[in-house]
């Protein structure tokens, strides 16, 4: 009889990813492979200045030196830089001057994704900037938002307008030759969103920029900058899908977050790239630098993320808490299933006095994957009375995954208080025979349990997106319990 | 409603069910006594569905349907409910939530919309009366930290909200102190009526001075070796289950 139930849990898991269509829409592309003329196609497309290729010429020298990183638990074939087309544009007929001139195929796109470009439809209180590929193809609500003097546009559009931010703080927080992936984003970056909040302004609705790789054979290495004046208040959330390919395809983002004396950022992220199909063949390689640094007292960066997609996950979204009195949190659930690979957790890097962090990590693994959490806690000499709770949990469904959990901390000063606890589960039997004598089948059985084990998390994401993620939990585990 | 004819089950290699009989109508209260390792708990748990066991010979037709076909959620949505022994525990989900789920997985499963917000919760406040509950204790995750008459109240209390043809009281009253057994059986009595039944699982006769039943049957090494009424669970309070043991010893010498 168990073998029974296994059997059914293995015919849940046969649930297919949903967003795996392709929009059939020409492009304009730069042609295969990586060179210092391929960094100078796209300065050339997006029309920089001579500073932006400057800093990428610089950034690809540095690139060329540097090594892929070895340490991760993970493992995938090496990737062929020179096979990748770096830049991928969707070709519209007219340059859209307003959301109403967007080409349809593009708006159908957007819509079958669940997101709107039509200002009147889109739920109040979210504007979106949609990305596909290379470009920012809408932004909506810019001139409510711009009312109150914020600034919510593409980083392509944020060069042109905003030259004198971008410069000050582009590369402020993950300098280019932090690491490998980071040094070739700066020399290849195409699009992403540019955020600005103005000193004591509570930005009035949700910001978010949905992430689409449709065409084939590309990267996409978008770059996000977000920057919180004093006393402001931001939250932002990001969504990522692609097309079903048996190709791996790279996505290698870099996120800065700068969050000045009393504002606060709240950034939340629904990943749900193709994470490949049940043999392992495809999906995404997601490979991201994201950190945001409290620069001054008092300020609050808190990461969110549900990670569900991507083959292969490889991403430490972290808070360098550098004001006194500065708030960093990271709260994660990260799902593998089949042969997904996660390697994520967070940097809390404390250098201000009085600084504070949580760590609130979920890692659901399935199928044959493996989920790992990797953390470091790092207390500076100067960071007196710092204060550090991290909580490692991780639930197991069925024999043939495996959870690690990497907490590393670095104490240099002896009035920190730095906490860890980690505990490994797996679900009942009797969990799911007690729902289904409830009248919920093993599927909706599992998916209140694995919701009820993230819910910490869970209830960090803002209303609006929080019942999509409960649901995409859900549908990223059907049928893997054993 | 149920008939069981001649129902044999096994855990592993061990027979536990060794041919029972049961045939209970509507409107009827059943009690099932018997000493420990009697099969009692076996039986609850075959009838709901659990893996664990395997059915070996024997039917059970339940309103009709071959019960024993049957997957565990669909007994569950054809009316059969189990009040469990050992309630477990679903960290992170709330008790409102858990029930909420249920109810609306049973009511999809008969064409019925599901319950909006307002309805569920006008519902509930009405069932919760029954077996004195309390509202911060349903946003609790179910069952964790709860005692054991707040698990045991919490198990009557889903099957006033799921309103079973036949529930299934698995030692409902192990572990309850008298006045925690007064609320689970008064709760179990304002949900009589003469369309569902009950199956009333125990080891002590105490429970059935407050769930007065119709008829008591006495499992003894797997099988049902007495049937009476109320008055043969007073005999077995008198005499004890060794009275029964000696009888039956007795016959076969």
């Amino acid at each position: 009889m168990p073998e029974e139930h296994e059997d059914i849990l293995e015919q849940v898991t046969t649930s297919e990813y949903k967003y795996g269509f392709v929009t059939a829409i020409e492009a304009d592309e730069a042609p295969r492979g990586l060179s210092e003329d391929t960094v100078r196609f796209i300065s050339a497309k997006k029309n920089e200045p001579e500073w932006l290729l400057e800093h990428r010429l610089k950034s690809f020298r540095q690139w060329l030196n540097m090594e892929e990183p070895q340490w991760p638990n993970v493992t995938y074939p090496k990737i062929d830089f020179q096979d990748i087309i770096y830049y991928s544009a969707p070709k519209q007929k007219i340059a859209p001057k307003s959301l109403d001139e967007i080409d349809p195929e593009l708006r159908k796109t957007f819509e079958k994704l669940g997101i709107s470009l039509d200002e009147q439809k889109r739920i109040s209180g979210v504007a979106v900037d949609a990305v596909m590929d290379s470009i920012s193809v809408a932004t909506t609500f810019k001139d409510e938002l711009s009312k109150v003097g914020v600034i919510f546009c593409s980083m392509s559009e944020a060069v042109q307008e905003h030259p004198e931010l971008v410069k000050k703080y582009l590369g402020s927080v993950v300098p280019a030759t932090d690491n490998y992936f980071s040094a070739l984003n700066a020399a290849v970056f195409s699009d992403g969103s540019f955020c600005y909040i103005p000193k004591g302004v509570r930005c009035p609705m949700e910001l978010s920029t949905y992430f689409r790789i449709n065409a084939a054979n590309t990267g996409q290495f978008e770059r996000t900058l977000i920057v919180a004046e004093e006393g402001s208040y931001v939250s932002y959330l990001e969504g990522c899908t692609a097309p079903q390919r048996d190709e791996n395809q790279l996505h290698a983002a870099v996120v800065e977050l700068v969050a000045m004396e009393k504002a606060e950022i709240k950034y939340s992220t629904v990943q749900n790239w193709y994470p490949g199909d049940k043999e392992g063949k495809g999906g995404i390689y997601n490979f991201v630098t994201k950190r945001g640094i409290c620069a001054g007292s008092h300020a609050k960066i808190s990461w969110t993320q549900v990670e569900t997609g991507s083959s292969v996950t490889w991403k430490y979204p972290s808070v360098i808490l550098k004001g006194d009195y500065s708030i960093g949190e990271f709260y994660s659930v990260a799902v593998t299933n089949n042969y997904q690979q996660a390697d994520t957790g967070t940097k809390m890097v404390h250098l201000g006095k009085n600084t504070r962090s949580r760590i609130v990590s979920k890692g659901i693994s399935a199928g044959k994957s493996q989920n790992s959490y990797r953390g470091l806690v790092s207390v500076s000499k100067n960071a007196d009375n710092a204060r550090n709770f991290s909580q490692c949990d991780s639930m197991l469904l069925g024999d043939k995954c495996g959870a690690h959990t990497f907490p590393y901390i670095e104490v240099k000063n002896n009035t920190a208080i730095v906490e860890h606890e980690a505990t490994t589960s797996k679900i009942g039997e009797d969990q799911i025979f007690y729902c289904n004598q409830r009248g919920m089948d093993t599927e909706t059985a599992v998916a209140l349990i694995i919701n009820g084990f993230a819910k910490e998390v869970m209830n960090q994401l803002p209303m609006e997106f929080a019942v999509e993620a409960q649901k995409l939990l859900a549908i990223s585990l059907e049928g893997s319990v054993g | 409603m149920l008939k069981i004819e001649n129902l044999q089950a096994r855990i592993e290699e061990k027979e536990i069910l060794k041919g029972i009989n049961l045939d209970i109508k509507p409107g009827e209260v059943h009690a099932i006594m018997g000493p420990n390792g009697s099969g009692k708990s076996t039986l609850a748990s075959v009838l709901a569905g659990r893996e664990a066991y395997e059915v070996t010979g024997g039917s059970a037709d339940f309103l009709g349907k071959d019960l024993l076909e049957m997957a565990p959620e669909d007994r569950a949505k054809e009316g059969l409910f189990l009040a469990f022994q050992y309630p477990v525990e679903i960290p992170g989900v709330s008790t409102t939530n858990f029930i909420k789920t249920a109810v609306n997985e049973k009511r999809k499963y008969q064409g019925l919309e599901p319950l909006d917000a307002a309805q569920f919760l006008k519902t509930m406040k009405e069932k919760m009366q029954l077996v004195q509950i309390n509202q911060s204790l349903l946003s609790r995750s179910l069952n964790e930290g709860f005692s054991g008459g707040e698990k045991k109240r919490n198990e009557i209390f889903q099957m006033a909200m799921l309103e079973p043809k036949l529930a299934i009281l698995d030692e409902t009253d192990s572990g309850l102190d008298i006045d925690a057994l007064r609320i689970v059986a008064n709760g179990v009595n304002q949900l009589r009526s003469k369309d569902n039944a009950f199956l009333v699982v125990t080891h002590y006769q105490r429970l059935l001075d407050y769930i007065v039943p119709d008829f008591v049957h006495v499992l003894y090494n797997g099988k049902i070796v007495r049937s009476g009424t109320k008055e043969l669970a007073l005999e077995l309070e008198e005499k004890g289950y060794d009275f029964i043991k000696a009888e039956l010893e007795a016959a076969t010498v």
